[in-house]
């Protein structure tokens, strides 16, 4: 990046006050969005410990759901096959709701339970409560997957949002921030570079008034001496009279 | 997602060996549509990974759906595909199945959490 990547702007007075506008405001979105960025972050760290933690404890429940299914096969026999075809309409259902962080949606899911329980029969003949106790534990086990999905869901929207705003946090502060800068320095030289060349013309215009005056006064002089008095002559510009005011 | 599956309620879809469909078809997800269609798949021993991946992807497209939940051991097999998928809805949950001890280190989410806490080695 060289010194001279600056906003393509007339060095005037009127744009050095834009340029200072622009300059707070840039400050400012930058303080909010790293404070936006820490909120999100903070957010996302407690989320992953979470995770961690719901995934280990994932481990033990399913562990448990699936011993119990050994269980009940034991009392019960082979009921893979009745399950299987016997599938009809979902009980356990997901609701999807919307939890905001620093203006980012998060989706948060809800299991419901919906309708009858398709197996209410099952397990009549023999190993009725080992079956009970199985669907039981997989309906802990669904729940905590629920739990899990949105964590993860949250992670993942979260990680994208805070690689955005770390993005904009750092392009305001790299890149138009010192842009902004530059462009008010440059400004300011032109406009001092203006001042003086003004302070300079000034000067000069005096330097010729004396000098002008110099002469005049050494003529004035000289006719003197040879006897004409030219100071008392009117000049025909001035008529000599008072302005009048009506 | 759309309107009328939030009124309705989502799905869960299950990609597993059979005793961890059993399980969940009695914890009450399982659902046929219309079309016939289960929202669960049962992996034998022949089921390719194509299969697998093809049915995956049938998950991440219907619009009902919006947890998957896969055996570890089979979202090994089309790793690729599982980590490429990086929407918000459906999420992709890998659960231990019954034969394979539950590694962390594969999940992908897992995955991506390690990377927060130490990031990869930048290379230029």
């Amino acid at each position: 990046m060289s010194g001279k990547d600056r906003l393509p702007i007339f060095p005037s007075r009127g744009a050095q006050m834009l340029m200072k506008a622009r300059l707070a405001g840039a400050q400012k979105g930058h303080g909010l969005l790293k404070k936006k960025a820490d909120a999100l972050q903070m957010r996302f760290r407690m989320i992953l410990g979470k995770i961690i933690e719901t995934k280990t404890l994932m481990g033990d429940v399913m562990k448990e759901a699936a011993f119990s299914l050994a269980e009940a096969k034991f009392t019960s026999g082979d009921i893979n096959q009745v399950v299987l075809q016997n599938v009809t309409k979902a009980q356990i259902k997901i609701r999807t709701k919307k939890d905001n962080v620093a203006g980012v949606t998060l989706p948060v899911f809800e299991s419901y339970t919906d309708g009858a329980d398709t197996y209410e029969l099952a397990g009549l003949a023999r190993g009725g409560q080992q079956l009970a106790k199985l669907k039981k534990n997989y309906q802990s086990a669904v729940k905590l997957l629920v739990e899990l999905a949105s964590l993860q869901t949250s992670f993942v929207t979260l990680d994208e949002v805070i690689k955005i705003t770390n993005r904009r946090v750092n392009a305001i502060e790299h890149v138009i921030i010192p842009r902004i800068d530059r462009t008010l320095a440059y400004i300011i030289s032109e406009l001092d570079e203006l001042e003086r060349e003004e302070f300079y013309r000034l000067k000069k215009i005096q330097d010729k008034k004396r000098e002008a005056r110099i002469k005049a006064d050494a003529k004035k002089a000289e006719l003197l001496q040879q006897g004409i008095d030219v100071r008392q002559q009117a000049n025909i510009l001035d008529e000599g009279d008072d302005d009048v005011l009506f | 997602m759309s309107l009328d599956s939030e009124e309705l309620g989502s799905l869960f879809a299950v990609i597993g060996d059979e005793d961890t469909c059993v399980g969940f078809l009695l914890g009450g997800i399982g659902e046929v549509n219309e079309d016939r269609e289960a929202n669960f798949m049962v992996v034998e021993k022949d089921t390719t990974p194509d299969q697998i991946e093809a049915c995956f992807k049938k998950f991440l497209n219907r619009p009902d759906i919006a947890i998957i939940l896969i055996n570890q051991v089979y979202a090994d097999m089309i790793r690729p595909t599982v980590d490429a998928h990086n929407l918000e809805i459906p999420t992709v949950l890998e659960i231990p199945s019954k034969q394979y001890q539950y590694d962390a280190a594969k999940d992908s989410i897992l995955k991506r959490a390690q990377s927060v806490f130490n990031p990869p080695e930048r290379r230029y």
